[in-house]
């Protein structure tokens, strides 16, 4: 056998003779890197579910303004658009020859705080979020006549509605009861989406013809005075003429196609629109938001010194009781630095069994728990075999651990000299 | 070069400059049997510690096996002792948490030199041939922490001996055995000592076995400090 390997047995051995202490100071160690990389786990995850809101989407159209704006108000439903986009502007790009599909969606009113966005059937063939997730049913059908709508799953479920219900839109986005009610045109809800744990799950969908619809009579911007309304049963759908919508989605038919179109979008001559790319605006978003990130990564990686810490102590008063062993080691032929290195080889042992440990931790529990996240929280955690960081991460801790050891290995070097072979027990 | 141990002008300090050794000459011849006695505090423990090496002289010479200690370097000396000298310690011989056999070819696994003079045979066999010789061989697979004290010292001569070095040093090893197992064990020690031609270093402070030494050196008759 190599001296070295029957070191590397030594300690290997010695550390599972002094059993209770290794295996707490393992789990101690497996915790502390656990939570490193659980933290690290769940911020990529948390950042894939964020620029995975929506998928495929190459860009995103609107009136021209902030493109960070106009991410919000078409993907996160947030905020107010400024203007919209003509009908026409949009028929037009949408015929390109570069251009796959495009969804259009109006916005403009809501129910009882929740978004009411008015689109058509492109929405539910169309649309993808989280990679290649599409649109689904939980009941019902998609929107059709005039007054159908369909709920996001977390509107059906706050606001207890179910098929056949009959609700009111509010003209304008208010969380309180609107001043404005679309009440003598009401809705009847047709069709309740699956979760998506995506800001789909909080809007209503309606037909483009049901946006217009309640808004056929108004003129300059104000409800029809009483009595002179246009009355629901009356309106149908065929004779809507859709006049504008406020933005749409577009996916091109090659990616490379993106940025041309984007810029001629950009120069339209007939309108001032804009595009977005949504995989950059969704990373600058978070990039803006996500200044917690930091200040995560700096507790966890306190935790892991603690951990180191730990193992530092147990391994210290340990000494002690191993100034025989160490004696009967120098007898043998084994030099001072030859069990300041075995003290060290201990360490080692523990921070990289410890740091593999808490990975194993890691894929355990994201495995087991990764269902219950995604339906609670809606943060997809991918199962992934070890990134480059986290490979980074054993190596750091593994080598903090053998510097962290050279302290109680130092301990052993000067009592392995002023013992020599001589202990008084 | 007939002797095992030679020192000249040996002068030793814990703190200087009050010196607890001082000796100015002492030869072993090489395959002697000798009974190293004196009252606790005469530094018996000191000389040990640099007849294995572990201390080092401040002036003089420790000449074993014609090597100069004095001289010599820390991993040098380590490798020495781990090569040539077998030692045997009053009591707590033993690694806990090895077990019988490996803690017999301890030395020889940690001394590549050691482990090449066991006449050609393979490690294990040869350890488990000492141990049969030394009549432990029924329990070289058990844990250290079962065994009896004379067992215990049993093991720890086996180590000693494994590899053959040419100087045994025992310390004190038979002061927690009773009479029976003292004459027994010494008995081994002899017949092993003979047998691969080592120069056997005995301290103790019992006289009584003081006859069947070769020689007898009293420290504090050769200790001028």
């Amino acid at each position: 056998m190599e001296r070295s390997q029957v070191l590397l047995s030594l300690a290997y051995r010695s550390l599972k003779n002094r059993k209770l202490t290794s295996i707490l100071t393992l789990v101690s160690l497996a915790l502390s890197v656990s939570l490193w990389v659980g933290i690290e786990h769940i911020r990529v995850g948390a950042r894939e579910s964020f620029s995975n809101t929506i998928s495929q989407t190459d860009l995103i159209v609107g009136a021209r303004g902030g493109s960070l704006q106009l991410l919000l108000y078409t993907v996160f439903h947030m905020g107010s658009p400024t203007a919209n986009v003509s009908y026409e502007s949009y028929e037009k790009i949408k015929n390109q020859p570069a251009v796959l599909w495009t969804i259009p969606i109006s916005l403009g009113d809501s129910h009882r705080g929740f978004r009411v966005v008015g689109t058509n059937e492109d929405f539910y063939r169309q649309y993808r979020y989280r990679q290649d997730r599409r649109i689904e049913f939980e009941e019902g059908r998609a929107p059709a006549d005039v007054f159908d709508v369909a709920l996001g799953s977390e509107v059906a479920q706050r606001l207890g509605y179910r098929l056949g219900q009959r609700i009111v839109v509010t003209h304008g986005i208010t969380s309180s009861q609107g001043i404005l009610d679309h009440d003598d045109k009401p809705f009847t809800v047709v069709g309740i989406l699956n979760p998506t744990r995506t800001p789909v799950d909080r809007s209503l969908y309606v037909t483009l013809e049901g946006i217009e619809a309640m808004h056929i009579d108004w003129k300059q911007g104000a409800p029809p005075l009483k009595g002179q309304g246009v009355r629901a049963e009356r309106i149908k759908k065929e004779e809507i003429q859709i006049e504008q919508i406020t933005a749409f989605f577009l996916r091109t038919k090659a990616r490379v196609e993106t940025l041309a179109l984007q810029r001629q979008i950009n120069t339209f001559p007939e309108e001032p629109l804009m595009a977005v790319i949504p995989g950059v605006a969704l990373s600058e978003l978070w990039n803006g938001i996500a200044y917690g990130e930091q200040v995560l990564k700096v507790v966890a990686l306190f935790v892991v010194i603690i951990g180191l810490v730990g193992m530092l102590m147990a391994l210290y008063t340990s000494l002690n009781e191993r100034r025989r062993e160490i004696a009967i080691l120098r007898a043998v032929g084994v030099g001072p630095l030859k069990v300041m290195f075995l003290l060290v080889l201990e360490s080692g042992l523990l921070a990289l069994v410890g740091s593999l440990l808490g990975i194993a931790l890691v894929y355990g529990l994201v495995v087991v728990l990764q269902p219950l996240v995604e339906g609670q929280f809606g943060l997809h955690l991918p199962v992934k075999s070890l990134t480059a960081t986290e490979h980074l991460y054993v190596a750091g801790v593994v080598l903090a651990g053998l510097v962290v050891g050279l302290i109680p290995a130092w301990k052993a070097y000067r009592n392995a000299l002023s013992d020599g072979l001589s202990v008084r027990v | 070069m007939n002797h095992a141990v030679d020192i000249e002008k040996l002068v030793f300090s814990y703190r200087p400059p009050k010196a607890v050794l001082k000796i100015d000459e002492l030869a072993i011849e090489k395959g002697a049997k000798v009974f190293l006695h004196g009252p606790s505090g005469s530094g018996k423990t000191t000389l040990l510690g640099i007849l294995s090496g572990v201390l080092k002289a401040d002036a003089g010479s420790v000449k074993i096996l014609g090597q100069d200690l004095a001289r010599m370097s820390g991993p040098a000396r380590d490798a020495l002792r781990g090569t040539h000298i077998g030692y045997i310690f009053q009591m707590f011989n033993l690694i806990p948490y090895l077990s019988v056999l490996e803690n017999i070819v301890l030395p020889c696994q940690v001394n590549r030199e050691r482990g090449r003079r066991l006449n050609g045979l393979p490690l294990e066999k040869a350890a488990t041939g000492m141990a049969e010789r030394l009549g432990i061989g029924s329990i070289v697979l058990e844990k250290v922490t079962e065994l009896s004290v004379g067992q215990q010292q049993r093991v720890a001569t086996a180590r000693a001996l494994l590899g053959s070095p040419e100087l045994i040093i025992a310390d004190e090893p038979t002061s927690s055995l009773d009479e029976d197992h003292r004459q027994s064990f010494l008995d081994l020690l002899f017949t092993q000592c003979r047998e691969i031609g080592s120069t056997l270093i005995f301290v103790s402070h019992d006289r009584r076995m003081m006859p069947l030494f070769d020689r007898a050196i009293s420290l504090s008759e050769i200790n001028g400090a």
